[in-house]
């Protein structure tokens, strides 16, 4: 009864909590990077005052936020305008549930620390044995690309529900842009993994890196073209710079979240950064081996395993973030219908012909 | 572009301004919408009228120039100078050499120091943030030169009808070198950034597009009709205040588009500078102010002051009856002009080109409502 509980209740929860409040943590501590890298390319210093180089910056920000008033407008559809956020914002947390910060066994030797204290030796095997504690992960889900995807699609929803409930102008066409982007920008996406999964033949996101493992290869150079792919439709797909028309402050005020305030509004904000971090998990994932170490094969490289692997993967996703970071620094912002061009008339047609190529030579060489 | 059919979408009025991101001050452009394509718009503006003409009548001539500077404020320097050369016209002032010259440098300063604010705003605008922040940290180099010399960074009350207020500070002109030596450098980083830039050709090849006829029957003057091909500068093509002694290039476009327009406000910033290094070089010593009677009493009569602001022609028509107080001043400032376009240039487009239109217009609303 105690394992039971232990392995299908305790240690999940355990791990669902440092999970979200790491991604919480990681998201407020985006925030602050963000500003400091841009005031870095902008010749400036970005925020410095509230503790050491501002490091304190994003909870007074938070707690700013927190204790504004709370706006909703006399014409907006209150129950709506109240769960938009929500319906935003939560899908973006659920989404890490499959994503595998490190390998199937990344835990056992803590666990056999730990589990000692409360439980007799043989229990304790069976726990670490039953295979679900172990894992770098909340859950290994077999679908869990399919996962990843249909919960992400579900984030829109809330940006078009607020654009819709805020019943104002600027947030409608806010929210109008952004359904379409985001819509035919996932097309292109879905394809890119689709010729990774032909690739890596498995849906789990945990056998994907461990394919990239036994292949001793990173996608991203058997699937170059997918990456880049996948890169900028990331980009689209979390309303970064050069994409940011839904929210393009210059022509649209705020776009969807014009009519938000204080937390609500906030909580908007978490979500997009919470994305931006789901994107890079993934492209980090599919493409450039997860938790692996450089070259995870080469023996005399042994040394880099002294770093865990939870830290190498950060250390990937970092990369990442600094790079959509970059990207905002240096570009300027797409018109709408060139952005639906792109998406429709360049990126769909060279996603699907990555994927009949890819088609093609596995069917030649299998 | 498309009329609207009966098939289309119901129009979707909305309004842009006076309180938005992007419509530089207080301008407010009423859209109707198809979508997101404009059908039509129309400009409200008035927000900032403090009736700076009316209250010139009240003031001595000495005492309206205060009030100049802040129509324009992002262009002080230029405003006072169309200003004191009128007056100076009417009086007929011998201005000394080294006020002239000192003229010359400061108001090219000034233009420069617009020009970046406009290439600022108008990357903004168009979501290029960090050209932003690159172009205030050249402007704020020039605003400390005016600083250093009128005691002011933005109301600078430059000039004084006669000359000058005072001399070069001791440094200044080390410092003006300096600034004008790096400044090419500076000019090639924005360029850098977006000239060649796809998504900044995209953005403004094609957008808001007017033939040099149209542009001369719309009244347009500085660089939204220079962009259209017609070479028309003041400084070149009625010369005011000395500048006939300058070389410099006025640049024209061929598209009279908004990436042209874009590209002959870069090179009128390195034009100013070349006018610069010249008075640099050959600012004489001697006076800095003429003979002017104590109070300033033109005699009865009229006078046009037309000069090339940094947005285009900036006029002032000065009416005299012989006292002490001008008995009409009436300003002809280019973007209340220039904005008359707008509604011409944006039909057709989508919300996003109104935003790069209205940057590329370079309105100072200060200037507009007076």
């Amino acid at each position: 009864m105690m394992e039971t509980l232990l392995i299908y209740a305790v240690i999940p929860l355990i791990k669902i909590a440092v999970v979200v409040l790491a991604v919480l943590l990681a998201v407020a501590y985006l925030t602050w990077l963000e500003r400091k890298l841009l005031g870095r390319i902008q010749v400036r210093l970005g925020p410095m005052r509230v503790g050491w180089h501002g490091l304190l910056q994003p909870i007074a920000v938070g707690l700013k936020f927190v204790i504004k008033e709370d706006i909703i407008p006399a014409r907006a559809d209150r129950l709506v305008f109240s769960l938009a956020p929500m319906v935003s914002f939560i899908p973006a947390l659920v989404v890490f549930s499959v994503i595998p910060f490190g390998p199937p066994d990344m835990l056992s030797g803590l666990l056999r620390w730990v589990l000692p204290l409360f439980l007799d030796p043989a229990s304790v095997n069976r726990v670490i044995e039953s295979g679900v504690t172990t894992g770098g992960y909340v859950a290994n889900v077999n679908i869990a690309i399919l996962l990843v995807f249909s919960v992400s699609s579900v984030g829109i929803l809330g940006i078009i529900l607020g654009g819709w409930a805020s019943n104002s102008k600027y947030p409608l066409l806010g929210a109008l842009r952004s359904s379409a982007q985001m819509v035919s920008y996932e097309v292109s996406l879905g394809f890119t993994i689709l010729s990774v999964l032909l690739v890596a033949q498995t849906l789990s996101l945990v056998d994907i890196v461990q394919k990239q493992q036994a292949a001793g290869v990173w996608y991203v150079f058997v699937q170059p073209v997918a990456f880049v792919l996948f890169f900028i439709c990331g980009l689209a797909e979390t309303n970064r710079l050069p994409f940011d028309l839904p929210e393009a402050e210059s022509e649209l005020v705020g776009g969807y979240h014009t009519e938000y305030s204080g937390f609500r509004f906030a909580i908007y904000f978490l979500a997009e950064y919470a994305g931006m971090i789901t994107i890079s998990s993934i492209a980090v994932t599919l493409f450039w081996g997860g938790w692996l170490r450089p070259f995870p094969n080469v023996a005399w490289l042994g040394f880099l395993d002294l770093v865990p692997s939870v830290v190498w993967f950060m250390a990937k996703v970092f990369v990442f973030l600094y790079i959509f970071i970059w990207v905002r620094g240096t570009l300027p912002r797409f018109r709408f219908d060139q952005l639906m061009q792109y998406g429709w008339k360049i990126f769909l047609p060279l996603a699907i012909a990555n994927l009949v190529v890819t088609a093609a030579v596995m069917l030649k060489f299998s | 572009m498309d009329e609207p059919t009966i098939l289309d979408a119901q129009e979707l009025e909305i309004n842009m301004g006076p309180q938005h991101p992007a419509t530089h001050g207080v301008l407010r452009v009423k859209l109707k919408l198809d979508g997101e394509r404009v059908l039509d718009a129309d400009c409200v503006i008035g927000y900032l009228h403090r009736g700076v003409e009316k209250i010139s009548e009240n003031r001595t001539y000495t005492k309206c120039l205060p009030y100049y500077d802040r129509t324009d404020y992002i262009a002080a320097v230029s405003n006072a100078l169309g200003y004191v050369l009128g007056v100076e016209k009417l009086m007929e002032i011998e201005v000394p050499e080294r006020a002239v010259t000192v003229r010359i440098m400061m108001t090219e300063f000034n233009r420069i120091a617009s020009h970046l604010l406009w290439l600022a705003t108008h990357a903004l605008d168009i979501g290029a943030l960090t050209v932003f922040l690159y172009c205030f940290r050249e402007r704020e180099e020039i605003l400390k030169l005016f600083e250093n010399l009128f005691g002011a960074r933005l109301t600078t009350h430059a000039f004084r009808i006669g000359g000058l207020w005072m001399d070069l500070p001791p440094g200044f002109e080390e410092a003006a070198r300096k600034f004008i030596d790096e400044f090419p450098a500076r000019v090639d980083e924005y360029e850098q950034l977006l000239t060649n830039n796809r998504i900044w050709i995209d953005r403004t090849k094609g957008i808001g597009v007017i033939s040099g006829e149209e542009a001369i029957d719309y009244g347009l003057s500085g660089p939204p009709l220079r962009g259209s091909g017609v070479p028309y500068d003041l400084r070149r093509s009625r010369p005011y205040g000395g500048y006939d002694q300058y070389e410099f290039d006025v640049p024209v476009g061929l598209n009279g588009d908004t990436y042209d327009r874009y590209l002959i406000r870069m090179e009128e910033m390195r034009q100013s500078r070349r006018i610069i290094q010249q008075t640099l070089d050959r600012l004489p010593g001697g006076p800095i102010r003429g003979k002017v009677p104590r109070i300033i009493k033109p005699p009865v009569g009229e006078y046009y002051s037309g000069i090339e602001g940094p947005r285009g022609e900036l006029g002032y028509y000065i009416v005299s009856d012989g006292s002490a107080f001008p008995f009409r001043v009436r300003i002809r400032p280019p973007t209340f002009i220039n904005l008359q376009a707008l509604k011409r240039l944006v039909k057709g487009h989508l919300v996003a080109d109104v935003i790069a239109i209205i940057g590329t217009l370079d309105v100072v609303l200060g200037e507009i409502d007076r």
